[in-house]
């Protein structure tokens, strides 16, 4: 009986060849309204005017080993300019001779981070493994210990930079910011205003302001003869603004969440800690990995704010080799590796919030 | 619907107080919810609550174990008095087993580590023993082969089954259900109820809410009826089914039973 009835499906009619199939999928997506056929039409001409122009610059007419003078003659992209200055936009000011040590304190960061994205690896080992990584990068950065020459936290630059201000800014705020927006769910009333009067005083400032308060109006208040690094006055802004900004998305995912969860909770005789730490923030957080993703996105891209204070970040040393007469006017080649390198990183974490997405769907 | 009856104990001494409940009173903003509450429970003792919808009925029950807080009289758990010290409300939890109409499972957790949740971080038992625990009540509730699976992929009836165990897993004392098997489709009913005879036969003490006339004919050995937050009427099942005292008692059981 079931038999007879599956043959007979199969032997349906097929559907006519005009709607399946290439054909089909244009007809239907790309020709069917007069507007969308124009639509089309006029981005098939743009496309035709613009890519064969940009292979012809970017490939064809293009420099990739050469000097700045050689660049200035020909037509196309000068890609020289960065093998020519690789290190100096990598590393900055760091002194030439050490750069291998920023070169292998990122790649053990990035290594870190690799490791780190399997859950299968979130033990208390790891939270080992990742002190005694920071205590190894940081001996490499800073150097001082164990016969390696000391180097000033001025001279650090670069990706380096980039990265260090990133990954704690971003590790430290996401748990700063969780427990700003616990608190501005909170019962006693001076903890949620507390909460809820930072959350906005800080939404409602730019970062740059904040970091400009961080560099200059901060010492200012400090007692004499103590200064406060650089660096760390610009990771604690950073810090300070994302985490106002992860609290309000959290707040979001908490107030997702049915009070019967709660209340199943309690009525085990989970105190409060435990009732968040084990079944609401788990799902609310989880809720919330887009949007969090999101700021945390923006967030490693405005590390590259802290130009403005005289760091040599990534995106410093590359204006730095710019500005270079050598190498002027070759903007847009260094800027697009530039942008590789954000696009690298900032595609990294949005695929990997999207795998923990999946990993995390329990069906509900 | 199983109409066997189960055996009652006849006479129960005062030292076999579980619950007492002495001139409570409860208010929601101006709204005077429940008013001068007075109920003994007894332990093994079952007992019934019925009424209709917004009688205080939930709230009654909620109130024994805090999840919602009384204003006036006097509420006493195991001997603990319900007061504001959070140790106390803790420690009732821990003794008192709550089962919701929806279920609230988490649904992060596979079943078995719902189960085990609040033994290993209330009860501090180690995580093996935890599961096998899980186990064994899951075995109970004739559920066990789902262990590994998660809430959302279980039936109303199988999740609601899962919501008993995992309250079983704390060996309370007493356990509330409010409404176990109002949010369930009617075939799925019976599965949930016959859990539920089950404690009833091991002597569970249990409160419920429910108006599965069957059940409580066969179960309780007393039938509330509140309505407008008062305790209206109260009576042995047999009694209050044939022969209700009060005219909104018998208007309701004229609806409920057609
Ligand atoms: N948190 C609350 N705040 C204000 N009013 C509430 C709250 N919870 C319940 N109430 C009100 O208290 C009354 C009693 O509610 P309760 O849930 O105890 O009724 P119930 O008898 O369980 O009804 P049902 O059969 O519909 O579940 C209702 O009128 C309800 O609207
Ligand atoms: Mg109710």
């Amino acid at each position: 009986m079931s038999k007879a009835y599956s043959e007979k499906t199969e032997e349906t009619i097929k559907p006519p060849l005009t709607s399946v199939g290439v054909i089909g999928w244009i007809k239907a997506n790309l020709l069917n309204s007069w507007f969308n056929s124009l639509l089309t039409v006029a981005t098939l001409y743009l496309l035709l005017k613009i890519i064969p122009a940009f292979i012809r610059w970017a490939f064809v007419d293009s420099l990739w080993m050469s000097t700045g003078a050689e660049c200035h003659q020909a037509g196309g992209a000068c890609w020289s300019i960065i093998p020519a200055n690789l290190r100096f936009i990598l590393f900055g000011f760091f002194p030439y001779d050490l750069q291998w040590r920023p070169l292998v304190a990122m790649i053990l960061l990035v290594g870190l981070l690799f490791y780190s994205q399997n859950r299968n690896h979130w033990k208390k080992s790891l939270a080992y493994l990742w002190i005694f990584g920071l205590f190894i990068m940081g001996l490499l950065m800073k150097g001082g210990l164990f016969g390696l020459t000391s180097v000033e936290s001025a001279q650090w630059g670069g990706l380096p930079l980039t990265l260090i201000l990133s990954v704690f800014g971003l590790t430290a705020a996401y748990p700063l910011g969780v427990v700003l927006a616990l608190g501005r769910q909170s019962k006693m009333p001076a903890i949620k205003t507390i909460c809820v009067i930072y959350i906005e005083l800080i939404r409602g400032v730019p970062l740059i302001s904040l970091l400009f308060m961080s560099s200059v109006v901060f010492p200012l208040f400090l007692p004499e003869g103590i200064t406060v690094n650089k660096i760390v006055r610009a990771q604690a802004a950073i810090i300070l603004f994302t985490a106002a900004y992860i609290a309000e998305v959290v707040r979001g995912g908490l107030q997702g969440m049915s009070r019967g969860q709660y209340e199943a909770a309690e009525s085990l005789g989970l105190n409060y800690y435990q009732t968040m730490r084990l079944v609401i923030l788990p799902q609310a957080l989880k809720i919330v990995i887009p949007p969090t993703v999101s700021i945390l996105i923006s967030a490693f891209k405005d590390t590259s704010l802290v130009v403005i204070i005289a760091l040599y970040d990534l995106l410093k040393t590359t204006q730095s080799v710019l500005s270079d007469p050598e190498w002027m006017g070759f903007s847009s080649e260094a800027y697009l590796f530039i942008a590789l390198i954000y696009f690298v990183c900032c595609f990294a974490m949005s695929n990997y919030s999207r795998r923990l997405e999946r990993e995390l769907d329990t069906g509900h | 619907m199983n109409e066997e009856q189960i055996e009652k104990p006849a006479t129960v001494d005062d030292d076999d107080i579980i619950i007492e409940i002495i001139n409570m009173h409860k208010w929601f903003g101006d709204f005077h919810v429940l008013k001068d509450i007075n109920l003994i429970v007894r332990k093994q003792e079952r007992i019934v609550i019925c009424g209709p919808s917004g009688s205080g009925k939930s709230t009654l029950i909620r109130c024994i174990n805090r999840l919602e807080e009384h204003q006036r009289g006097r509420i006493i758990v195991d001997n603990i008095e319900l007061i504001d010290n959070i140790k106390n409300i803790e420690k009732i939890r821990t003794e008192v087993g709550m089962v919701f109409q929806h279920f609230n499972l988490f649904p992060h957790l596979t079943i078995v580590e719902n189960l085990a949740l609040g033994p290993i971080w209330v009860r501090k038992v180690p995580k093996k023993e935890a599961e096998e625990t899980a186990m064994y009540f899951l075995e109970k509730v004739h559920i066990a082969e789902q262990a590994q699976k998660y809430p959302g992929q279980l039936s109303g009836g199988q999740q609601q089954r899962v919501a008993i165990a995992r309250s079983l897993c704390m060996h309370p004392k007493v356990m509330l259900f409010d409404e176990p098997t109002s949010a369930l489709d009617p075939e799925m009913i019976k599965e949930v109820l016959d859990v539920m005879i089950d404690l009833a036969r091991e002597g569970m003490t249990m409160i419920v809410v429910s108006h599965e006339m069957g059940f409580a004919k066969s179960v309780a050995h007393k039938v509330l009826f509140m309505d407008y937050g008062q305790i209206v009427e109260e009576n042995a099942p047999e009694e209050f089914f044939e022969n209700p005292q009060h005219e909104r008692t018998k208007l309701f059981l004229s609806q409920i039973l057609h």
